[in-house]
């Protein structure tokens, strides 16, 4: 099948090979949350929803008391698949995906200024139309920012890909599925660091340094748009307040 | 009650302190592994490896399934790991924790996205039979670094795998027999190459990095990532799952000192394996009673001296034994029955052949290896003496 048109050069959906989907990013939309945010990255929705810092809840699991504990669980609704998932949660790779997206965002929140408390985050997927994880990880970062969490520098993850010998950057369920390789990059987006990395199937090392930077080119891109909305909204509570 | 391990402030900063000098506190450069050794178990599929400290232990098993809707011609690969708690008093028994999980999957992701092992050779009729391999992980003891150690063990077990034979017949060419490994010899899997992990350890902002930390630097880390790397410079899987940032510059230089480690291990491992099926083949071939290496010596003494009249019959018998090398199955050799050795010569290696020869007590095939130049030539006819020299040379 091929993936992008030899002719015209456009993908499956109409994109050029380093074109990212439209992104739409809402704050707010869980009342009842100390932080929550619906994130769109084309047909890839994301509603995340931040709870914190509060009372450690299970003093069991609290390893560190100088620093925050951080809890994730990333679930994906039944309805958010083409045929109806039977198990939303607690599968290995939902256990992955939470323990991946915990992490990435440990690295950027100021635990040690919120000692012996904890930080929940909860992300789940209402539709997934590939690059899942890259919308959980960007929702989660405005969660976080409208929760008043402080954090080291914005997170922002996009994914890109290698099929029929191009790259091509945030691809869909369908470019996802064709068995080419996939790689998840997270990035914190002042500091130009790479937090979270991960790659499947096979590539020569050239072509990943490509894809790679192909990736965090799109990071940035949605670094930049996440700033505008966290503007947009700050001065929309400004205007609120009077 | 988690009974993890934590790290005293003066260990922590001792650590980090002589990383700051290139100094590993167990004495090793920082881009070293520790001492890999492989051992093989009595059965063919398993393994264990020791890393230094840590301990995993590598089964692989198969059956026949029904093969997955969307993909009717291919077998399956699965792994499964069992962190027990005699490794680590941390692990919990029971339901895998989130690090057993991700170890599982950054394996399965390196073994079966890059299509290490052929998974369409694993098919046996279409849609409806396939072969399943399974492919289970103990980790005995954690001295850090499961991941590295966990994937040498999951890829020698699967090197030395090897699946019952099976043959499709029946009126409708459904039926599958499968055959025991006595009547058939089992086949090996389809290996195309081995997809090596090699783990980075980051300390200090992502400045200092180090390889295959041990179990202390692990609980001082700031980051981690692991690097599935084969000896043709693929990269199979990377998994750096959040942790302290690193600039991607750094990435890459950790991936190419990853392909240099990765060629080092993929050599130990096929040396390992390679050396593991010849003693296995070596094994296979059926040794004599202890009472006939006796007789055998006088006969090679006697041989010795009459070894015209000896070389006059053993061509007369070799027309005759040839057949019989080919076409006859292992037997228990008896002394009387000389055409019955001629079996065990085509099975042996050289080494194990002249010794089995003389064992034997088949002085006049005993006679042609210690001079075979002169003896082909003397004696005819020369074709019958081709289909053996290949076998003894």
């Amino acid at each position: 099948m091929e993936y992008v048109n030899p002719l015209t050069g456009f993908r499956v959906d109409g994109r050029r090979p380093n074109e990212m989907r439209q992104l739409k990013g809402e704050i707010g939309v869980v009342a009842k949350a100390d932080g929550s945010a619906l994130f769109e990255m084309g047909n890839t929705r994301v509603i995340a929803a931040v709870y914190g810092p509060r009372e450690v809840q299970n003093k069991g699991q609290q390893v560190n008391s100088k620093e925050a504990l951080v809890r994730c669980e990333y679930r994906m609704a039944e309805f958010s698949t083409g045929d109806r998932r039977r198990k939303p949660k607690g599968d290995r790779r939902s256990t992955e995906i939470s323990l991946v997206i915990r992490q990435t965002m440990e690295a950027s929140i100021l635990t040690h200024l919120m000692p012996r408390s904890q930080i929940d985050i909860f992300v789940q997927v209402l539709q997934a139309d590939g690059g899942t994880r890259s919308a959980c990880i960007n929702a989660a970062t405005l969660a976080l920012a409208d929760a008043g969490i402080p954090m080291r520098d914005i997170v922002t993850s996009c994914s890109a890909g290698y099929l029929c010998s191009i790259p091509l950057l945030d691809l869909n369920y369908i470019e996802d599925s064709a068995g080419g390789p996939d790689v998840t990059v997270g990035i914190l987006a002042k500091m130009d660091k790479v937090t979270l990395l991960q790659m499947d199937a096979k590539l020569p090392m050239d072509t990943f340094e490509n894809v790679m930077e192909l990736a965090i080119e799109g990071c940035k891109a949605i670094a930049n748009y996440i700033r505008e909305v966290l503007l947009e909204n700050t001065k929309q509570l400004e205007c609120q307040r009077g | 009650m988690d009974q993890r391990w934590r790290p005293t402030v003066n260990e922590r900063d001792f650590i980090e302190r002589a990383l700051q000098s290139d100094l590993r506190v167990d004495g090793r450069r920082p881009f070293d592994f520790r001492r890999l050794k492989i051992l093989f178990g009595r059965e063919d599929g398993s393994a264990e490896v020791q890393l230094g400290d840590t301990r995993v232990m590598g089964y692989v098993t198969s059956q026949l399934v029904q093969p997955y809707k969307d993909r009717p011609n291919e077998g399956t690969l699965a792994i499964f790991t069992e962190f027990s708690p005699m490794a680590d008093p941390a692990f919990e028994p029971g339901r895998p924790g989130e690090s057993a999980i991700e170890l599982g999957r950054v394996i399965d992701r390196g073994l079966r996205e890059s299509r290490a092992i052929d998974t369409e050779s694993l098919c046996v009729v279409a849609g409806k039979h396939v072969w399943s391999v399974r492919v289970d992980l103990h980790i005995l003891d954690n001295g850090g670094n499961l991941i590295d150690a966990a994937n040498i063990a999951a890829l020698a077990a699967l090197s030395t795998f090897r699946r019952p034979e099976c043959t499709v017949g029946g009126e409708d060419g459904q039926q599958v027999t499968v055959h025991d490994p006595e009547v058939r010899d089992p086949l090996p899997l389809t290996i195309h190459h081995l997809p090596i992990a090699v783990t980075f350890a980051y300390f200090g902002e992502g400045n200092i990095m180090v390889i295959d930390p041990t179990y202390k630097e692990e609980a001082v880390m700031g980051g981690r990532m692991t690097a599935t790397i084969n000896s043709n410079g693929d990269v199979c899987a990377i998994q750096k799952a959040g942790g302290e940032g690193v600039m991607s510059s750094v990435i890459m230089q950790c991936l190419r000192i990853a392909s240099v480690k990765a060629a080092d291990i993929t050599s130990k491992i096929k040396n390992e394996v390679n050396s593991y099926t010849s003693a296995k083949a070596l094994q296979k071939v059926k040794r004599l009673p202890a009472s006939v290496p006796k007789k055998d010596s006088i006969h090679a003494a006697a041989m010795k001296e009459c070894t015209d009249g000896a070389l006059e019959m053993q061509s007369a018998k070799a027309s005759s034994d040839v057949q019989k090398i080919i076409k006859e199955p292992p037997s228990v050799v008896k002394d009387n029955k000389q055409e019955d050795v001629e079996p065990m010569l085509t099975e042996c290696n050289p080494e194990v052949k002249s010794e089995s020869m003389l064992s034997a007590g088949e002085s006049n095939e005993t006679q042609e290896t210690i001079s075979p130049k002169s003896l082909r030539d003397a004696v005819k006819p020369k074709h019958k003496r081709k289909k053996k020299q290949p076998i003894k040379s």
